[in-house]
């Protein structure tokens, strides 16, 4: 265990934001069971109350999420110097078994409670619940992902010992080695940008199409959903050295500091946030056909694809002014 | 305008302590007309008056604004029809302390997101057309009886619904001022204004502006005149 | 319906928040007061890891300059003076460049009743009999540049020296306590043998071959201990976290006496406050609209809270060098009173403190705030 000022906030607020979930999973089980719109029972009206304690509880959850997401790549950054042999946060992580899985299912949760609020907003645009059972069923397959990530966080510091040995992100990275993260980074640099340009195109377009025409909404959330997992390893294999110019230095984490403009922060935003509304628009599409969201939800899914379309253009021509202004010769 | 279908509103169900407040009433407000409900208190009609006015859901039975069933709406949906649909005034006026007499009278239309020079512009006129005009720089809490009930009814105008529900209008007034606010009344039903009012004030109930009188008591209708 | 454009949604939304400023306004007394409970707390934590960091940048600049392993002599598990044969010896092994016998040792100086730092620099550039004095040397003995500087050596006499010159300093930790003098002269103070040195600075060129280069010095001289700079490192770091760490537990638990205190506020809303909020509801206010001001409500006071607490923190930590810290977190000699820090802020430690203080603030307020908005429409009738 470190005791460690970021440490302590992180394993704390994971704490808190872990018992709102369970109050909250705990309520919407009692949704799920017992709802009941036609009633005006006393129960029903306490449970439609309790539906704007969620909404906001898990609105908290993903801005706390998305902050304790920066945090935790900090901490792990600045613990590098603990560990022989760790240069930065890749180091840090890789110095527990639980340091990448957390890594990842906190973009995982992250991504789900993002999928969820979209939901919740196209729920309130009926006048009858339309969405209730589904999004409180929904709630409560998200809630163990976001508790089992408290754990592992949790586990991950506790778990950390300073003397351990591990890697730099130059070789943790490095097409030469073994692991997760070599073999991201050992994936031909050519195949994974080209994969990963193909996809941001073909979202884009299918966001575009779907916007002008409604249609089009399944492949304009396979594709955006897939951009996620891809873009992420085409950073590693691919975008990264040309940001380094530096053929073999292949850290996602370095992108966030200073000395590269802090070029990760606008990358990942984009990242995320196009891709999330456009996988939003797919996990929409089944609900299309209830008749109180004939009208409303296609609006709102207009406008999430919109929001996607813009935001994967911005992430496509930042990407392609790294390439274009980096002096990466490749041969 | 406004139906009710045997309506039923219970506090406290399946408790020792259950109260039946209205009790199976079936009624039908029509419009650009001036209804009365009248009866003791404890008789029902303010929950009556809460149910009309779509500020609570009834425990069973239906309830049309128009053509559009209210009954089983999600509070914001609710909450959307309330603010576009009626206007309130309340017993005690109901104005928030420490605002001037302008925002108090501003403070529906918020939620609705408009422009804010045009909304001051109406509430001003509003404030103008009640004779308060020059009080609208005033603090709530320094306004008389009489102006603060003005400034209650230039605020349930504000979002210009087409009901205005009025709860004991009069209790806090003299004669005079008491029959001063029926002929805004008369005005407000002369504009094609649909108006109910729960009172037990026979300035209220006997003056020649009510189109109707419902009497209740118990939770249920027992009388209605004409 | 509920189609709201974006700027219908960007005007409603200044609408709330000019109704929550001046929601705010009509209850000052009460809401200043949990602001400046809030900002001391934001003033206490910020104190703590603003101090520790630019502590942490300052022992790393120390570090830059360290050697990359240090070999010491120990005798019965104490640092021993080391013999000079050594150091040829350790130069011979394979990957180690240079080796060099070092000279220093503390002085406790009884007139200034602190603790000072004898060194004798790879090249000394003053003449015999000079000493060359760091700034807190110089300010705590007043001492300055001509002027003599007596010195009680380990035979009971005293020996003058003369100040030749004070040192400027990258980090003012470092050479504060710093007195610089020539090999002679040292080993006259001390009593030690000419064949003996304090421990022996290796350079080793290959970052990879340390630690080679340290296992093969406990073979061949099994009562050395060699100390690699990445140690010295990890040990600064593991000190300085592990005590702010613990400054920031003790900190917790004023945060959680604030996560009550809020809580408390927020639900127990003045009877004036809940009639408030039941008007809204009448008058056609939504739910979302009361938690929409309660947010904003939230957001205003953590902002302000925040912004006040950091910038109390950071004239504190680095215009007054954290008085309030410096017996918890430094102590480690008197002779610091007035070392400056160089400033630093940056995301990680804005981040922290967000978590640290926004989340157990906003978790403390948001059932309370959700319980006062679901308030019935129909309350204010009913009473």
């Amino acid at each position: 265990m470190i005791l460690h000022p970021s440490v302590l906030a992180l394993v704390g607020s994971a704490l808190l934001v872990g018992a709102l979930l369970v109050y909250s999973a705990f309520w919407g089980a009692r949704i799920v069971q017992s709802w009941d719109l036609s009633s005006g029972s006393e129960l029903q009206l306490a449970l439609e109350r309790r539906t704007h304690l969620i909404s906001t509880l898990l609105g908290y959850v993903l801005v706390f999420g998305l902050a304790s997401l920066f945090l935790f790549v900090f901490t792990a950054d600045s613990l590098a110097p603990l560990f022989t042999g760790a240069m930065c946060a890749a180091g840090s992580l890789h110095a527990s078994r639980y340091g990448y899985p957390t890594l990842l299912l906190q973009i995982g949760g992250f991504a789900l409670a993002a999928i969820w609020l979209i939901v919740n907003r196209a729920d309130s645009l009926g006048y009858d619940y339309p969405l209730v059972r589904f999004k409180y069923r929904f709630l409560l397959a998200l809630t163990p992902v976001l508790l089992a990530e408290t754990a592992l966080r949790a586990a991950y510091f506790l778990d950390l010992k300073p003397e351990v040995i591990t890697s730099c992100c130059g070789s943790l990275f490095g097409s030469g080695g073994r692991g997760f993260g070599s073999d991201l980074a050992g994936l031909p640099p050519s195949l994974a940008g080209g994969v990963f340009v193909a996809l941001l195109l073909g979202a884009i377009g299918a966001g575009m199409v779907f916007r002008i025409s409604g249609r089009g909404g399944w492949l304009l959330g396979a594709l955006s959903a897939l951009s996620l997992p891809v873009g992420l390893a085409a950073v590693v294999s691919w975008l990264s050295p040309y940001v380094y110019e530096l053929p073999t230095h292949h850290c996602p984490f370095c992108l966030l500091q200073g000395e590269y403009h802090w070029i990760g922060y606008p990358l990942y935003a984009a990242l995320l946030g196009g891709s999330l509304t456009g996988a939003g628009v797919g996990v929409l599409m089944p609900f299309r056909s209830i008749p109180s969201l004939d009208v409303e939800l296609p609006a709102y899914q207009r406008r999430l694809a919109g929001w996607s379309v813009a935001l994967l253009t911005g992430l496509g021509l930042l990407v392609g002014w790294i390439v274009a202004t980096s002096h990466l010769r490749t041969s | 305008m406004i139906r009710l279908q045997d309506v039923r509103r219970v506090f406290h169900q399946g408790r020792p302590d259950e109260l039946v407040a209205v009790d199976g009433v079936s009624l039908h407000i029509e419009g650009a007309k001036v209804t009365v409900l009248r009866g003791p208190s404890g008789s029902g009609k303010t929950s009556l008056l809460a149910l009309v006015g779509c500020m609570a859901r009834p425990t069973s039975g239906r309830i049309h604004v128009g053509d559009r069933e209210v009954t089983s709406l999600p509070e914001h949906f609710l909450a959307e029809v309330r603010r576009r649909t009626f206007g309130f005034v309340f017993q005690q006026f109901h104005l928030v302390r420490g605002l001037t007499a302008l925002e108090n009278v501003m403070l529906p239309a918020y939620p609705l997101g408009g422009s804010r020079k045009a909304l001051v512009i109406r509430a001003q006129g509003l404030l103008d057309r009640f004779g308060v005009g020059s009080r609208s720089r005033a603090r709530a809490d320094w306004l008389s009886g009489g102006e603060a009930q003005r400034v209650a009814i230039a605020r349930a105008l504000v979002n210009d619904p087409q009901v205005i529900v009025a709860d004991e209008p009069t209790a806090h007034l003299d004669s005079k001022l008491s029959a001063g606010f029926m002929d805004l009344v008369a005005a407000l039903r002369d504009e094609g204004r649909t108006v109910v009012i729960a009172s037990h004030d026979p300035i209220v109930h006997d003056s020649t502006v009510v189109d109707r009188v419902v009497t209740m008591r118990d939770g249920r209708i027992v009388g209605e005149e004409p | 319906m509920k189609r709201l454009h974006i700027p219908t949604w960007l005007e409603r939304q200044r609408y709330l928040l000019d109704f929550t400023l001046s929601s705010l306004g009509r209850r000052k007394g009460k809401n200043l007061a949990l602001t400046a409970l809030y900002a001391m707390v934001v003033f206490g934590l910020a104190s703590v890891l603003m101090y520790t960091q630019a502590l942490r940048g300052e022992a790393m600049r120390i570090l830059e300059g360290a050697p990359d392993v240090v070999v010491q002599r120990m005798v019965a598990g104490r640092h021993d003076l080391i013999p000079a044969d050594r150091v040829e010896r350790l130069s011979r092994i394979r990957g180690v460049q240079e080796a060099r016998g070092r000279l220093w040792g503390y002085y406790y100086d009884a007139s200034a009743k602190a603790n000072l730092t004898f060194l004798v620099p790879e090249k000394f550039w003053g003449k015999a009999g000079e000493v060359v004095i760091g700034e807190g040397v110089a300010r705590t003995r007043l001492a300055a540049p001509g002027e003599p500087f007596p010195v009680l050596a380990s035979d009971g006499s005293v020996v003058i020296l003369k100040v030749r010159e004070t040192v400027p300093s990258p980090s003012e930790l470092v050479s504060t306590d710093l007195v610089l003098l020539s090999e002679p002269d040292f080993r006259r103070l001390f009593g030690v043998p000419p064949d003996l040195y304090t421990d022996i600075a290796l350079t080793v060129p290959n970052e990879k071959e340390v630690p080679m280069v340290a296992a093969k010095i406990r073979g061949q001289m099994p009562d050395s201990r060699p100390i690699t700079r990445a140690e010295i490192a990890r040990t600064y770091e593991a000190i300085l976290d592990w005590r702010s760490g613990l400054v920031v537990l003790v900190l917790a638990a004023a945060l959680l006496s604030f996560g009550i205190v809020a809580w408390d506020k927020a639900s127990g809303l003045s009877a004036d406050e809940r009639r408030e909020i039941g008007i809204l509801k009448a008058i056609g206010w939504d739910t979302s609209e009361v938690l929409a001001v309660k947010a904003w409500e939230g957001a205003v006071i953590s902002l302000s809270a925040f912004l006040v607490g950091l910038l109390l923190a950071y004239v504190h930590v680095f215009v007054t060098s954290a008085p309030l810290l410096t017996p918890v977190l430094k102590g480690w000699s008197t002779l610091y009173p007035s070392f400056r820090l160089t400033p630093t802020l940056n995301p990680f430690l804005v981040s922290t403190l967000f978590l640290l203080t926004v989340v157990p603030y906003t978790v403390a307020t948001v059932v309370p705030a959700w319980r006062a908005a679901t308030t019935d429409p129909d309350a204010v009738m009913r009473s």
